[in-house]
C-alpha cells in the first residue's frame, strides 16, 4: 500500500492537469474552456500540499496540543497553495468577462466559430 | 487547422507531458515523507514571532511581500473585470424583478445562516494568527455570505447591502494599509515588512504582531474585491440587456456585429 | 489515513474528469462546485485547514457562482441575437 502511495498524490495531480488541458482541447464553448483552465491548476493545489504531507502530522497551527516538537505537515506549500487559490480566482474572473465581451462582440463563444468568422 | 489535425497534436503534447512529468515526479521524495527542510525553518521563524498559525507566518510574515503581491494580482483583475463587464451604449439597465420565484425553505434557511456567515467570516478574519483562516478565507467567507441573500431571492436588499462606491473606497485601503505596514516595517526596523508591533504570548489574539494587522488589511480587500466582482457579473446577467436593434442607434449597431 | 487519502485523491481524480467531460457549462457550475467540496475533504484529510477553508468559499461557491452568470448572460445574449436575425 505504502509503496503504491509513495507517488500516486504526485500522478493524481499531474492527471488533473493534463485533464484540464484535454477539456481545453476538446472545449466546444469558451465558458467550458475557462472551467477546464480551472480545474487544470486545481492539479497544482493537490501536487503542492502532497510536497508538504508527511505520514502522522498534523495541521501547523499550534496551540494547547500541537506543541514545538509535535510533528507537522509544511506551511510553506499551505500558504503558497493559498496564493494559487487567489490567483487561480482572479484569473477565472478576468477570462469570464472577457468571454461574456466576446460574446457581445461576436454573438458566439465557439471557439471553431469565432475562428471560421476571423476569414 | 482541421479538428483532426488537432486531436493529434494534442495527443503527441499529452504523451511528452506525461514522459517529463513521470521524469519530474520520480526524482521528487516520496509522499509523505520525514524530510522538510522548509518545514523546519518556517515553524522556527514562525516560533520566533509567536504565531500559533504558522501559515499565517509564512504568509504575512515571511513572505509578506508576496502576499502583497498577490493582492495586487487580485485588486487588478477586479479592475479589470470591472473595464471589461461596464455597461456598453447599446446597453439599458432594467428593474430586476423583485418577486423572485424561491421556495420557502431556502428562504428560511437564507435568514438563518446569513447572519451566522457573516459572523463566521469576521471570526475568521480576526483570528487568522491563532487558527485556521486569515484575511483571504475570511474575506470570502463574508462576500460569499454577502450573496446569500440573492440565492434567498432578496437581490434587492443585495443591492442595498453593498454600496459598491464604498467598497471600491475599503479596497483601496485594504491595499494601501497593507502596503503601509510594509512601509512601517521598513522605517522602525529597517528592512521591508518586518515584525514591528511587540509580540505576545503565543496563541494570544494580539500575539503575532503585525500578522494580525496585515490579516485584517487583506480581509478588508478581499471581501470588497469579491464583492465588486460578483456585483460585476450580476449586473450583466440580472440587470442590463440589450437595446432592442430596431434602428435606435445609427448604423453602428451593424458594424458592431 | 492512508487509504482515506487514497480515497479521496481517486474521488478528487473522478470529479476533475466529471468538471471536464460535462460538455454544457450551465451543468458545468454544478459539476465544479462538487468537484470544490471533494478537494476540500482531501485538504482536510492531507492537514491543510486553512487551504480546505478557502478552497470551499472559493472553489464551490465563489467560482461556481461566476460561471453561472456568465452562463445565464451569454445565453441571453444569444437568444436576443437570434431574434435580430
Amino acid at each position: 500500500m505504502i509503496g503504491f502511495l509513495a507517488y500516486y498524490p504526485y500522478a493524481v495531480a499531474g492527471a488533473i492537469v493534463l485533464l484540464g488541458l484535454v477539456g481545453i482541447a476538446i472545449s466546444r464553448d469558451l465558458v467550458h474552456a475557462v472551467v477546464c483552465l480551472s480545474v487544470c491548476q486545481s492539479g497544482t493545489y493537490v501536487f503542492l500540499l502532497a510536497v508538504g504531507y508527511q505520514y502522522g502530522g498534523i495541521a501547523p497551527i499550534f496551540g494547547s496540543t500541537v506543541h514545538r516538537g509535535t510533528p507537522v505537515v509544511d506551511p510553506v506549500v499551505q500558504a503558497l497553495s493559498l496564493t494559487d487559490i487567489v490567483v487561480s480566482a482572479a484569473i477565472t474572473s478576468m477570462l469570464l468577462a472577457l468571454v461574456i465581451q466576446i460574446a457581445k462582440r461576436r454573438g458566439t463563444v465557439d471557439p471553431d466559430e469565432l475562428r471560421s468568422l476571423e476569414g | 487547422m482541421s479538428r483532426r489535425a488537432r486531436m493529434v497534436l494534442l495527443a503527441l503534447g499529452l504523451a511528452g507531458a506525461v514522459v517529463v512529468l513521470a521524469v519530474g515526479v520520480l526524482g521528487l521524495p516520496a509522499f509523505g515523507g520525514h524530510r522538510h527542510p522548509y518545514r523546519d525553518l518556517a515553524v522556527a521563524a514562525s516560533f520566533r514571532h509567536a504565531t500559533a498559525n504558522a501559515v499565517s507566518a509564512v504568509n504575512f510574515d515571511q513572505r509578506a511581500l508576496d502576499t502583497f503581491g498577490e493582492e495586487t494580482i487580485l485588486v487588478a483583475s477586479v479592475a479589470g473585470v470591472a473595464a471589461l463587464l461596464r455597461p456598453v451604449r447599446r446597453e439599458r439597465r432594467r428593474q430586476v424583478d423583485p418577486e423572485m420565484p424561491v421556495m420557502d425553505s431556502t428562504r428560511l434557511l437564507t435568514a438563518v445562516f446569513f447572519p451566522v456567515t457573516l459572523l463566521i467570516g469576521i471570526d475568521v478574519v480576526a483570528h487568522g494568527a491563532i487558527t485556521p483562516g486569515g484575511g483571504f478565507q475570511g474575506g470570502v467567507v463574508l462576500a460569499t455570505g454577502l450573496h446569500l441573500l440573492y440565492v434567498g431571492g432578496r437581490y434587492r436588499l443585495l443591492e442595498r447591502m453593498r454600496p459598491l462606491p464604498l467598497f471600491e473606497i475599503t479596497e483601496a485601503a485594504g491595499l494601501v494599509s497593507f502596503i503601509a505596514i510594509g512601509l512601517a516595517g521598513l522605517a522602525v526596523a529597517g528592512h521591508l515588512f518586518s515584525n514591528v508591533v511587540p509580540q505576545g504570548r503565543m496563541g494570544q489574539l494580539t500575539s503575532a504582531g503585525t500578522v494580525g494587522l496585515l490579516s485584517c488589511a487583506v480581509g478588508m480587500a478581499v471581501v470588497s474585491s469579491v464583492v465588486i466582482l460578483l456585483a460585476g457579473f450580476l449586473d450583466q446577467a440580472l440587470a442590463l440587456e440589450e437595446e432592442p436593434a430596431a434602428g435606435q442607434w445609427d448604423g453602428r449597431e451593424g458594424a458592431a456585429r | 489515513m492512508i487509504i482515506v487519502i487514497a480515497a479521496l485523491l481517486t474521488l478528487v481524480l473522478i470529479g476533475a474528469a466529471v468538471v471536464v467531460f460535462t460538455r454544457r457549462p450551465a451543468q458545468q457550475a454544478v459539476t465544479l462546485g462538487g468537484y470544490g467540496v471533494l478537494l476540500s475533504l482531501l485538504f482536510v484529510a492531507v492537514q491543510a485547514p486553512d487551504v480546505a477553508l478557502s478552497q470551499l468559499a472559493v472553489g464551490t461557491a465563489v467560482v461556481p457562482l461566476m460561471v453561472m452568470l456568465a452562463v445565464r448572460k451569454i445565453t441571453t445574449l444569444r437568444r436576443s441575437g437570434r431574434e435580430d436575425r
